[in-house]
């Protein structure tokens, strides 16, 4: 490379990191603010912020809180319903529900979130690649996903514990692998958007390489997308794998994961119905709340949806 | 209109053949020797070999598949390991109760979600519109086997209404049709709110009222009818939920199903049957989305043209 070149190179390299990044950072900063200020209006979504805060705080510190250890016996206590010593009742052993809700937070959504993280990257970087590319790139993340979804909703997942056998892991790898064609048609669909993006030509022409203009340029770009499709998916990803563990492919039944308490209870619906109804309760409102973040944040971002 | 619907017909050939690649596959995927994981581990060498020979597995890869496809096309899916009985036979002697519990949900659901959707839009801003946002958000949140489980405790166990599973009368169909629908209902609500607003906002909606059609003529023809055209194309993709929602359904009201079939043979690792169901599974949901393309392109007429 003769030296002028290389001084161009040098010129565009400044000039787009002081003159197109500074303005971007400008913006979102001004964004955020405006963001925060709109999505605070919502109050349901605001209030489903704060559930789902707690519960994420549930996750992190719950079994240390939790009255009684998930697995103590307590053979006067058995079936009894809610009373003050045990707010949620006890199961069949004896066990206090509440401290197993508890000791089961990070279990659940521990599943549930890791493996819409693995999804959701997957599948932006797939859409990411075949909006961008085109070609055989998009022709074949794009039939994948199709094939994908002919297996419609938990019958990806259950397939693929099927195949792998039962257990937390597999679903964990169900869940992810059920999560990834969503990820890739909407990333792709918004990466399409972003492209033809005027400050995306003004990248190109300034000589920017390819991974640096996806990920620099395109990718903020869809970051919209991406955060709202992935608080809708912890939702689903949640009924997924407690759906698995209900049907008997995922949690061992003597973990305390909700799905698994749930269909333990079930032989016990006649005499003690509060080890189906509380259980579920916790995964309907851990489920409403990121269903109803995911909804206000789409309004707040996306206002023409609404 | 001849020339779109086979447009559309070869459209899912490759999809179809990606399928069967992928369904052939499973037996494949699983870990390990397939063969010697069917014997079980303390088979004798011959048995496994045995198995082998039986399944073809010796063969290349590209002869099994093509064997295999050949077999498919006549009808042939192989024996199941568990009943001896060949799998379609199985699939087709459990399939009639599938679609009873998928027609009991298409029965009530669609109409009530969009009627809810279609309130919500016109009473757009009242409480009308914020109870039934909260009603289908809440239905879209609440798993199905907990739903489920508590109307059998409910009306079942409590009041002696209904009968708690099995199948037969009408009233037997009564609580899983609920399980069914409710998701169907709280999609469609939804979508059918977001699609008639934006109806509404068509410059033919404007002009029906400045010509001072009446109001009702207004909202129902202009607005309603065309507003109809995505909500098509939604339920189309939610049968597909149906089906793998019947895997649930089937479980919580013991009903012998195709899903009760498929959770069977995973716990019983019969692959060739597990292999048959999600053949039929994925083929359903091809199906449905053709017929559901079909019918879009019938009452959307600017589709066939594009």
């Amino acid at each position: 490379m003769s030296n002028t070149q290389n001084e161009q190179a040098k010129i565009n390299t400044s000039f787009e990191e002081n003159y197109i990044d500074e303005n971007i950072k400008m913006d979102t900063d001004g964004k955020v603010k405006a963001f925060v200020k709109k999505f605070m209006k919502r109050k349901t979504a605001v209030a489903a912020f704060f559930v789902m805060f707690l519960l994420l705080i549930l996750a992190l510190v719950g079994p240390s809180l939790a009255p009684y250890a998930p697995d103590a016996f307590d053979y006067n206590n058995m079936l009894s319903g809610p009373t003050a010593a045990h707010p949620f009742g006890t199961d069949q052993f004896g066990r206090d529900i509440l401290s197993r809700i508890m000791a089961g937070a990070p279990l659940t959504l521990g599943v549930a979130l890791s493996s819409v993280i693995v999804g959701a990257t997957i599948g932006t970087v797939l859409g990411l690649l075949s909006g961008y590319y085109g070609g055989w790139i998009e022709m074949l993340v794009m039939r994948g996903a199709d094939v994908l979804f002919s297996f419609p909703d938990i019958l990806l997942a259950i397939a693929i514990v099927a195949c792998l056998g039962p257990g937390i892991v597999n679903v964990f790898i169900a869940v992810a692998v059920f999560t990834v064609p969503s990820f890739a048609r909407i990333m792709r669909s918004a990466t399409l958007a972003v492209k033809g993006s005027l400050y995306v030509e003004v990248a190109r022409s300034l000589g920017c390489k390819d991974g640096r203009i996806l990920f620099k340029h395109i990718f903020p770009g869809t970051i919209q997308s991406l955060i709202v499709n992935f608080t809708m998916r912890i939702g689903s990803a949640i009924m997924a794998a407690s759906s698995l563990s209900f049907l008997g492919f995922g949690a061992n039944v003597t973990d305390p994961e909700w799905g698994a308490m749930l269909s333990q209870g079930r032989s016990y619906l006649a005499t003690a119905p509060h080890m189906v109804y509380l259980p579920g309760l916790v995964i309907f409102v851990t489920v409403l709340a990121f269903n109803l973040f995911g909804d206000g944040l789409r309004d707040t971002l996306d206002p023409k949806i609404k | 209109m001849g020339r779109y619907v086979a447009r559309r017909l070869l459209e899912t050939i490759p999809l179809m053949v990606i399928i069967s690649i992928v369904v052939f596959m499973f037996i494949h995927l699983i870990p390990g020797d397939p063969a010697k994981t069917l014997a079980g581990v303390e088979a004798p060498l011959e048995e496994v070999e045995a198995i082998r020979e039986e399944l073809g597995l010796n063969d290349p890869l590209i002869v099994q598949y093509v064997n295999w496809v050949k077999d498919a096309l006549k009808g042939d899916l192989g024996r199941s390991f568990k009943s001896d009985l060949p799998v379609t036979e199985l699939i087709w002697s459990r399939f009639q109760f599938t679609i009873q519990l998928v027609f009991a949900g298409l029965i009530w659901a669609p109409f009530v979600g969009i009627f809810i959707g279609v309130m919500c839009a016109i009473k757009r801003g009242t409480f009308v519109d914020l109870g039934g946002m909260l009603f289908a958000i809440c239905g879209l949140s609440a798993p199905g086997f907990w739903l489920g489980l508590m109307g059998i405790q409910f009306f079942s166990v409590k009041m002696g209404l209904l009968p708690s599973g099995g199948l037969g009368t009408l009233k037997h169909l009564i609580l899983p049709s609920m399980v069914m629908g409710t998701g169907i209902m709280a999609t469609l609500a939804r979508y059918s709110r977001s699609s008639m607003l934006e109806t509404l906002r068509e410059d033919y909606v404007r002009t029906a009222r400045a010509k001072g059609q009446r109001e009702q003529i207004v909202m129902f023809r202009h607005a309603f009818m065309n507003s109809l055209i995505q909500v098509v194309t939604i339920l189309g993709l939610q049968i597909g939920g149906l089906l793998s929602g019947s895997v649930l359904t089937e479980t919580i009201f013991s009903i012998p199903g195709m899903g009760r079939l498929l959770t069977d043979s995973i716990a019983y690792r019969d692959y060739p049957t597990i292999q048959g169901i999600l053949l039929m599974f994925a083929l359903q949901y091809v199906l449905i989305n053709l017929i559901v393309d079909v019918l879009y392109g019938v009452i959307n007429p600017k589709i066939r043209y594009d």
